[in-house]
């Protein structure tokens, strides 16, 4: 019974929909070819990007406006690159009037590194990069520590140091409440404690766009502009914008190992191998970005934007499940959150 | 066609242009607490296959003892996604998802139904067009039920379509369907909805959510997603009157000086003549800037960069609007607010009030009545307790812009902030502009202790320095005084030397002079503390039963014992002013240290150790302490 039911629905309406088979489906009877275009206006309802490239900005300027010491989290990723290029609008023509933050953990993907620096030089936005100190000197690795003790260490305590060291009063984020269930659950302006720390049962309430942004001495906001896209926005909108990304986010041959099942690309020689492995040529792409030995790529051929676009449409599986942070257990998110991860 | 291999960039465009011409729609759903608010979000996100596989996998193992649908899964558990409400089986906080079908996009905020968690449920409401106001079909129309309808008919939300849930434990019968809605349309008739529809429901199974179920066939409206996918929500923002509050001054060199913002209402095109609200000076639009190219027309909702013909004086917090179609400017206005805090709204308590980007203090100054949600009474009312919500009039330091709520809700809806803690205490939306002949009325309420401290934004307090002469008891007093100062508070010192001079200049050094002396010096901390004042009481006093006689005094004032624990040598080596060497002298009688005694405070609250440390550390100390 129930089963007919789903079927009189969704599956019954045609259109646009998702195929265990992985094919999608389009009605073809639009006759309009033209791109998306997020800045040009129509009519007077604005479009779904539309309003959230415009409430993404508002929340930009709130922060700039309302904090003495901002400074904007720059993963590098694709959320980061759409928040950077939001940034760029939000104060045009002034420069952007924050730092961009980036925690090196030293285990990035070289073609990343590359990006960060290529992109700081252009737009000229001040850059500053922490590495957990005690970390490098112990030779914190993602090999020999695991990835949930080197996650603490080179990446939530860093940040925690480097958030201190600016003594900042908000940082800004590219989290979006679809990545994950507890993300779901947080304010756009979330309150911090003194050590960073997110109490997720006792949030401010937050009601229109009347954000609440002020402080106790030692205590900090961590802002998400980004909360109410979707994945499928970061990359539309990325396409329509022509935002630059990094080159690892289309398929190219690179060199692979496969262990448990996670294919990892070998992108320097630090990476122990076993002695009976060797890294083989294949086609391959990410999906998101971070440390090289803890993200998984997937086997693809997309190679441009559309591609991407289509594939990940058709796609059964989650953007966090080439993370390997990130499957631990229900509820590590929020637990990492609560030790001031971002 | 299949598009799944290497496509073509016209067909992408083609379905990105499908994409974007969906409309979307924010609805968030709401009622009582177990209704299944989170199961029918839960079900939605399922059924429209957006639970990926890898997220299918544990869901399915979370779900064990748990009740769950003919799927094996507790749909619930998709939005709960905090570890305690997983616990606990209940929401606590929004959870917002995102989903959409051929027709239409879909951002759903799923709310507590919890009383506990209202403000939460008033978070998600604040930018929803539409709402679900789920009812348990064995329950019917609760408290809780009654008043989340009345919170959104106070933020606006003007569409609604009741749930009738879990109508599977019902059998399915119509009667109770029937009773139901017809309980619930009598209640919300009040309440101003633009559209209700009811719809029965079961989550937890699926009937009438995607399509019509068999086992309803009395019921011949649409299904829930449907419906959804259909209704008409938009009200046209750019049919309002012009409104751009400057969020930001932009100014990145002496040539170009631009006002950026958000339209807030209306549309604004280059060459409009604009007024600023508050000064009232006018100007002419002279650019509309953007990074991707100047604009001829903004419209509400598009964040840009204005550009102005002249030089007006124009910071964070005006707006700018038409000239002819200004908004209001007062200091006073009547609103309704709903309190979100444990601790009540008092009038004549100060909060800080946020409308647009303008931040100011503000009192209630008059509670007029609290509506009782249950029967939309009006009640007489001295204080608005958690969950509550009344109407006031409230009055700002300075005039501010505003429109009312029901014209404009970027210009009309405010949020009440805690000057102490920060904490956002309620939320308001304004009815109407009052004018200065309507003078304030400040019967309503007594100006008393906490109405004079909440305006300064302190706890007032006494702190008691006791410690020998030279103990360093005024420099830390003095250090304390100026962080405080410098931190926006209110304090004051009474030293025991300024007041022997005036106040006590009359007193002698007996033992009833001495009480005498104490007993003033703390009637006149008390009267400062009591005036809202933190006051720093820097004294001597050496005996137990003086302290114990001031803190008597103090009564219900918070009062705070500081002994300065500075030995007798150290103070004589400094002898700041000489006098240890005149009392061994014999040249002053009575010297506490020398030849009278001093009583070792057994009741401080603190002790600072004076030997080892300078007063500057010690004043570091007790700030610490006094801000804990
Ligand atoms: N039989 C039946 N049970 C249901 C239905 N909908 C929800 N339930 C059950 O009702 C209980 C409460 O469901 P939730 O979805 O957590 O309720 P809620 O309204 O979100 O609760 P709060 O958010 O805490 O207010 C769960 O055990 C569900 O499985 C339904 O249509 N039929
Ligand atoms: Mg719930």
């Amino acid at each position: 019974m129930l089963k007919g039911l789903v079927e009189q629905g969704f599956e019954a309406r045609g259109g646009l929909k998702r195929r265990p088979s992985g094919h999608i489906q389009m009605t073809s009877n639009s006759p309009s070819m033209r791109a998306v275009e997020v800045s040009g206006l129509t009519s007077n309802r604005l479009t779904h990007l539309q309003a959230l490239e415009a409430e993404s900005i508002e929340i930009l300027r709130e922060v700039a406006a309302s904090f003495e010491r901002s400074v904007m989290m720059y993963s590098i990723g694709k959320d980061s690159s759409v928040l950077l290029h939001l940034a760029r609008k939000a104060f045009y023509p002034s420069k952007i009037p924050f730092p961009l933050l980036h925690i090196d953990t030293t285990w990035k993907f070289a073609e990343m590194i590359a990006f960060r620096d290529r992109m700081a030089e252009e737009y000229g936005f001040d850059l500053i990069t922490h590495t957990n100190p005690d970390g490098l000197r112990d030779n914190i690795n993602p090999f020999d520590h695991g990835s949930s003790r080197y996650t603490d260490i080179m990446k939530t305590a860093a940040l925690r140091q480097a958030l201190t060291a600016g003594a900042y009063d908000a940082a800004i984020g590219g989290a979006r409440r679809d990545e994950e269930k507890s993300r779901a659950k947080e304010r756009i302006f979330s309150h911090r404690n003194a050590s960073h720390a997110w109490d997720p049962k006792n949030q401010r309430p937050e009601l229109w766009r009347v954000f609440n942004t002020r402080l106790n001495p030692g205590e900090s906001m961590r802002v998400f502009p980004l909360s109410n896209w979707t994945e499928l926005d970061i990359w539309t909108y990325i396409y329509s914008e022509g935002i630059p990304i990094v080159p690892l986010y289309f398929a190219k041959k690179r060199p692979i190992v496969e262990r448990f099942g996670t294919l990892i690309m070998v992108d320097d020689d630090r990476m122990p191998l076993n002695r009976d492995e060797v890294p083989h040529e294949e086609l391959v792409r990410f999906r998101t970005l971070g440390c090289y030995p803890l993200t998984g790529a997937m086997r693809s051929s997309a190679a441009s934007l559309p591609e991407i676009i289509m594939e990940m449409q058709a796609s059964r599986t989650s953007e966090r499940e080439g993370r390997l942070i990130d499957s631990d257990s229900v509820g590590s998110m929020e637990k990492k959150k609560q030790e001031g991860y971002f | 066609m299949s598009l799944s291999m290497a496509t073509p960039d016209t067909d992408i465009d083609l379905w990105l242009n499908q994409q974007t011409d969906k409309s979307l729609l924010r609805f968030l759903t709401c009622g009582s607490v177990d209704d299944g608010k989170s199961t029918l979000i839960g079900r939605l996100l399922y059924d429209s296959q957006l639970i990926l596989d890898d997220q299918l996998a544990s869901l399915k193992k979370e779900s064990r003892n748990r009740t769950t649908g003919d799927e094996g899964i507790d749909f619930s558990l998709l939005v709960d996604g905090l570890s305690a409400e997983r616990e606990q089986g209940i929401t606590i906080d929004v959870a917002y998802r995102f989903f959409s079908t051929d027709k239409r996009k879909f951002i759903v905020a799923d709310t507590p139904g919890h009383e506990q968690y209202t403000r939460n449920m008033a978070t998600g409401a604040s930018n929803a067009d539409l709402a679900l106001v789920l009812i348990d079909a064995r329950k019917g129309v609760l408290t809780q039920t009654r008043r989340h309808s009345f919170i959104l008919s106070l933020i606006g939300v003007k569409h609604v379509v009741l749930v009738v849930n879990k109508i599977d434990l019902v059998d399915y019968d119509q009667a109770v369907f029937d009773r139901i809605v017809a309980e619930y349309r009598a209640f919300a008739e009040p309440l101003g909805f633009k559209t209700l529809a009811a719809v029965p429901v079961s989550a937890l199974r699926g009937d009438n959510m995607l399509a019509q179920s068999p086992r309803t066939p009395w019921y011949e409206g649409p299904a829930l997603v449907p419906y959804l996918e259909g209704i008409e929500v938009s009200d046209d923002r750019s049919a309002q009157r012009f409104r751009f509050p400057v969020q930001w001054v932009n100014r990145p060199n002496l040539d170009f000086r631009g006002f950026s913002g958000t339209v807030a209402g209306g549309s604004v095109s280059v060459g409009d003549d604009v007024l600023v609200a508050s000064s009232r000076k006018p100007a002419v639009v002279k650019r509309i800037v953007t990074m991707t190219g100047d604009l001829d027309r903004a419209v509400a909702g598009q964040a840009v960069t204005l550009v102005l013909d002249r030089e007006v004086d124009i910071s964070r917090g005006d707006v700018l609007s038409a000239p002819g179609e200004t908004p209001e400017y007062s200091n006073q206005f009547q609103a309704r607010v709903v309190w979100m805090s444990d601790e009540p709204a008092f009038p004549g308590r100060s909060y800080l009030l946020k409308v647009g980007s303008q931040v100011i203090p503000a009192t209630i100054t008059d509670l007029k009545f609290k509506t009782n949600v249950n029967t939309l009474e009006q009640t007489a009312a001295t204080k608005i307790d958690l969950n509550e919500v009344a109407t006031v009039t409230i009055a700002t330091d300075k005039p501010i812009v505003f429109d009312p709520y029901t014209a404009n809700a970027a210009t009309g809806g405010f949020i009440l902030v805690d000057r102490l803690t920060n904490a956002t205490l309620g939320a308001g939306t304004i009815e109407f502009g009052l004018r200065r002949a309507q003078n304030l009325t400040y019967q309503s309420f007594d100006v008393n202790r906490d109405v004079r401290a909440a305006q300064k934004g302190q706890e007032p307090r006494i702190v008691w320095f006791t410690g020998l002469s030279g103990s360093g008891k005024s420099s830390i007093a003095n250090l304390i005084e100026k962080r405080l100062t410098a931190e926006g508070k209110h304090a004051y010192i009474l030293d025991g030397d300024n007041v022997r001079h005036g106040l006590n200049k009359d007193l002698g050094f007996t033992e009833a002079a001495r009480i005498e002396n104490i007993r003033r010096v703390a009637e006149v901390a008390k009267l400062m503390a009591d005036a809202g004042l933190i006051v720093l009481v820097s004294f001597i006093s050496p005996f137990e039963n003086e302290r114990r006689l001031a803190r008597e005094i103090a009564g219900d004032v918070d009062f705070v014992e500081v002994y300065v624990d500075t030995p007798i040598e150290v103070c004589e080596a400094r002898d700041p002013k000489g006098l240890y060497k005149r009392a061994r002298a014999g040249e002053i009688k009575n010297f506490t240290g020398i030849d009278s005694p001093f009583e070792v405070p057994k009741n401080a609250e603190i002790v600072l150790s004076g030997a080892d440390n300078e007063p500057v550390e010690l004043a570091e100390q007790l700030y610490d302490w006094l801000t804990h």
